[in-house]
C-alpha cells in the first residue's frame, strides 16, 4: 500500500514539471517566434497593403457601372461588365495582340540571347567591353529607347533602318505605321535580348568544363556536344528566362504608348494599354476594372500552368537521373 | 565572374601555381578567336541605336535630318542647353528623389525581412517567399484604377510621395529575394558562435553579418535604382507637372515629333545616362537581381 502511494506522486510531479517546462518552452518559443517574425512584419504588411488592397477594390469596382464623365450614374450591375467585356471583339483582338507580343518577343529574345551568350562564352579580345555594350539596351530608359526607335531608327525618310536596308532595294518604308505591332516588338526584342543573354551566359559559365572535355575526348562533334550536353544544362536557365521575361512583358506599356498609341485602331494595342485607354481616356472605371480582373485571372491560370510545366520538367529530370 | 566560374580550382591553389595558370590562360586568350569578330559585330549592332542617340544629341537639327545620315558634323551643346531651358531640371530632381528615397525604404524594409527569411527563418518561410514573388506576377494595370482613386482621395495626385510608396512596393519583392540569396551565403555558425561569445543578436548582425552582405546590399540598391528610374506606367498616370519624372518629361517630345530630333535625343540621353552608368557598374550582379537571386 505504501509503495504505490509513495510512487504515485513521483510521476505526477514529473508530469507537472514536464508540463511547466513545456509551457515555459512554448512561451519562450512564442517569444522567439515573434522575435524572428519582427524584422519580417513591416515589409510583409507594407506589401500586403500596397499590392493586395487595390485588387480588392478592382474586384468591387468591376461590379459597378461607373463612368467618371457622368457623375451620379454609379450603380451596382453585378456581372454585367464581365458580359460586356467578353462580348467586346476589340478586347479579344487586344488579348491576342498581348499573347503575340509576349510569345514573339520572348521567343526571339531567347534565341538571339542564346546565340550571343555562346559567342561571349569564348575568350576574345575586349570581351568585357563587348558584353558591356551588349547589355546597354536593357538599361536605357524604355521610354527613351522607344522614342529613338520611333524617330531616328524607323523614320521612313531619315531613319537608319531604311538607310541600312536601301542597298537591298527597300525604300522609304514607314515601318511604324505599316507594321505597328512588329515595330514595337523589334524595340522590345532589342531591349530584352541582353536580359536573356545575361541569364544564359550565367548558365554557360556555371557549366563544368570537364564534362565537355570528356565529351570531346570521346570524339563527339561540336554540334553533338552542344545538343547533348550544353543545351540540357542550359534548360533551367532558358526556362527561367522565359518565365521572367513573360512576367515583365505582360506589363508592356512604355513602348506602345510612345511608338504607336496602340494604333491604328487597336492593331498594336495590348491589354495594359487598352485598359489604360478605357480607364483614363474613356473614364469607364467599371469596364476597365472588369478587364483588369480578367487579365489577372488569365495571368494566374497561365502562370500556374507554366510553373507546373517547369516543375514537372525538373522532377522528370530528377527521376531520369 | 567568368574566370572564377571557368576555373574554380584557381582559388584553392597557392599563389605560384595560380600565376602559372594565369599565364596559361593568357596564352589561350591570345590565340585568335574568329568568333570574337562576330561577337564584336553583334555588340556594335546592338549598341548602335544608343550610340546614334548620343551622337544625334550633339547635332544641329539640320544635321539630324539628313539623308544619308551624317556621321561627321560640328558638335554642339545647343540641344542640351535647349532641353535645360524647357525644364528638365525639375524632372531630373523628381526622378532622383523618387529613386533614392524609394531605394532607401526598400533596403530598410527588405534587408530585415530577408534576414527573417534566411538566417533565422520564421515558420512558413516558403509561403511568405511565394507571396512576395506572386505580387510581381500580377499585372500592374489591374491595380492602377483603384490606386488612382485612392491617391486622388488622399490628395497625393501629382505628388512624388505617391510614386515613392509604389516604387517601394514594386521593388521590395526583388530586394527580399535577392538579399535572401546573399544572406544564405553567410555561414550559419557565425551567428551561433557570436551568441556563445555573449554578443547580442543585434551586435552580431551589425558587426558580423552586415559587413559580409554589404556587397549584396549595394547590388540590390543598384537594381532598385534601375527599375525606379525607368518606371513609366505609374508616373504617367499619377503625376502631371509638379511631380513628373524624367520618363514623363520625355512624353512631351512625341507631340513635337518630326521637328526636334536632336533636342529629343539630348533629352533621351540625359534620361538614360544615370541608369546606364549604374547598370554598367552593377553588371556582374545584374543577373542575380533580375532572376530574384535564383542565378548567381
Amino acid at each position: 500500500m505504501t509503495a504505490p502511494a509513495a510512487q504515485r506522486p513521483v510521476p505526477d510531479a514529473d508530469e507537472r514539471i514536464r508540463a511547466v517546462r513545456e509551457a515555459k518552452e512554448e512561451q519562450i518559443s512564442r517569444a522567439e517566434g515573434w522575435r524572428r517574425r519582427g524584422p519580417l512584419l513591416p515589409a510583409l504588411i507594407f506589401t500586403i497593403v500596397v499590392t493586395q488592397v487595390p485588387f480588392v477594390f478592382t474586384l468591387y469596382y468591376s461590379t459597378q457601372s461607373w463612368n467618371l464623365v457622368s457623375p451620379g450614374s454609379r450603380r451596382f450591375v453585378g456581372l454585367q461588365n464581365y458580359v460586356d467585356v467578353f462580348q467586346d471583339s476589340q478586347f479579344w483582338q487586344v488579348a491576342l495582340n498581348t499573347v503575340i507580343l509576349i510569345v514573339g518577343t520572348v521567343l526571339i529574345s531567347v534565341i538571339l540571347g542564346l546565340l550571343l551568350a555562346l559567342l561571349l562564352d569564348r575568350a576574345f579580345l575586349g570581351r568585357g567591353v563587348a558584353r558591356t555594350l551588349l547589355i546597354t539596351p536593357f538599361l536605357v530608359t524604355p521610354v527613351a529607347s522607344a522614342l529613338i526607335w520611333k524617330t531616328s531608327m524607323f523614320d521612313p525618310v531619315f531613319g537608319i533602318v531604311n538607310f541600312v536596308l536601301s542597298p537591298f532595294g527597300v525604300e522609304q518604308v514607314d515601318w511604324v505605321s505599316r507594321f505597328p505591332l512588329p515595330a514595337v516588338m523589334v524595340a522590345l526584342v532589342w531591349q530584352w535580348t541582353p536580359f536573356m543573354m545575361l541569364l544564359i551566359l550565367a548558365g554557360l559559365q556555371s557549366m563544368p568544363r570537364d564534362i565537355l572535355e570528356a565529351g570531346r575526348v570521346d570524339g563527339a562533334g561540336a554540334f553533338a556536344l552542344f545538343r547533348e550536353l550544353t543545351l540540357p544544362h542550359l534548360r533551367r536557365f532558358i526556362e527561367l528566362g522565359t518565365v521572367l521575361g513573360a512576367i515583365y512583358l505582360v506589363n508592356t506599356f512604355d513602348a506602345i504608348y510612345m511608338m504607336t498609341q496602340g494604333g491604328p485602331g487597336t492593331a498594336s494595342s495590348n491589354l495594359p494599354f487598352y485598359i489604360y485607354q478605357r480607364a483614363f481616356l474613356g473614364f469607364d472605371i467599371g469596364q476597365a476594372a472588369a478587364m483588369g480582373v480578367v487579365v489577372v485571372i488569365g495571368t494566374i491560370v497561365i502562370a500556374t500552368f507554366a510553373l507546373r510545366l517547369i516543375f514537372t520538367s525538373f522532377t522528370g529530370k530528377e527521376e531520369a537521373a | 565572374m567568368s574566370t572564377t566560374a571557368t576555373e574554380p580550382q584557381a582559388s584553392d591553389t597557392t599563389a605560384p601555381t595560380s600565376r602559372v595558370m594565369r599565364t596559361a590562360r593568357k596564352r589561350k586568350n591570345r590565340k585568335f578567336n574568329p568568333w570574337g569578330v562576330v561577337a564584336w559585330i553583334a555588340a556594335i549592332g546592338f549598341f548602335f541605336p544608343v550610340f546614334w542617340m548620343v551622337l544625334t544629341a550633339f547635332k544641329q537639327e539640320a544635321d539630324a535630318y539628313s539623308d544619308p545620315p551624317k556621321f561627321f558634323f560640328t558638335p554642339t551643346l545647343d540641344q542640351f542647353r535647349a532641353v535645360f531651358e524647357t525644364g528638365v531640371g525639375t524632372a531630373l530632381l523628381n526622378s532622383a528623389f523618387a529613386t533614392i528615397v524609394s531605394t532607401v525604404l526598400v533596403l530598410l524594409l527588405g534587408v530585415p525581412a530577408a534576414f527573417a527569411l534566411s538566417l533565422r527563418p520564421v515558420k512558413k518561410t516558403k509561403d511568405v517567399l511565394f507571396f512576395f514573388i506572386s505580387t510581381k506576377m500580377l499585372p500592374i494595370v489591374a491595380a492602377i484604377i483603384p490606386l488612382y482613386v485612392i491617391v486622388a482621395n488622399v490628395g497625393l495626385l501629382d505628388n512624388i510621395w505617391a510614386l515613392i510608396i509604389l516604387y517601394t512596393a514594386m521593388n521590395l519583392p526583388i530586394a527580399v529575394w535577392m538579399m535572401r540569396s546573399f544572406f544564405l551565403e553567410v555561414p550559419g555558425e557565425l551567428l551561433e558562435a557570436a551568441s556563445m561569445d555573449g554578443a547580442s543578436l543585434w551586435t552580431a548582425v551589425r558587426e558580423l553579418i552586415l559587413p559580409l552582405v554589404s556587397p549584396g546590399i549595394a547590388a540590390t540598391a543598384l537594381i532598385c535604382v534601375i527599375f525606379s528610374w525607368n518606371e513609366f506606367f505609374f508616373a504617367v498616370n499619377l503625376t502631371a507637372v509638379q511631380a513628373q519624372t524624367i520618363p514623363v518629361f520625355l512624353v512631351g517630345f512625341i507631340t513635337g515629333e518630326g521637328l526636334y530630333w536632336a533636342r529629343l535625343s539630348a533629352a533621351a540621353t540625359m534620361a538614360a545616362l544615370p541608369v546606364v552608368l549604374a547598370g554598367w557598374l552593377a553588371q556582374n550582379k545584374l543577373v542575380r537581381g533580375l532572376s530574384f537571386g535564383a542565378i548567381k
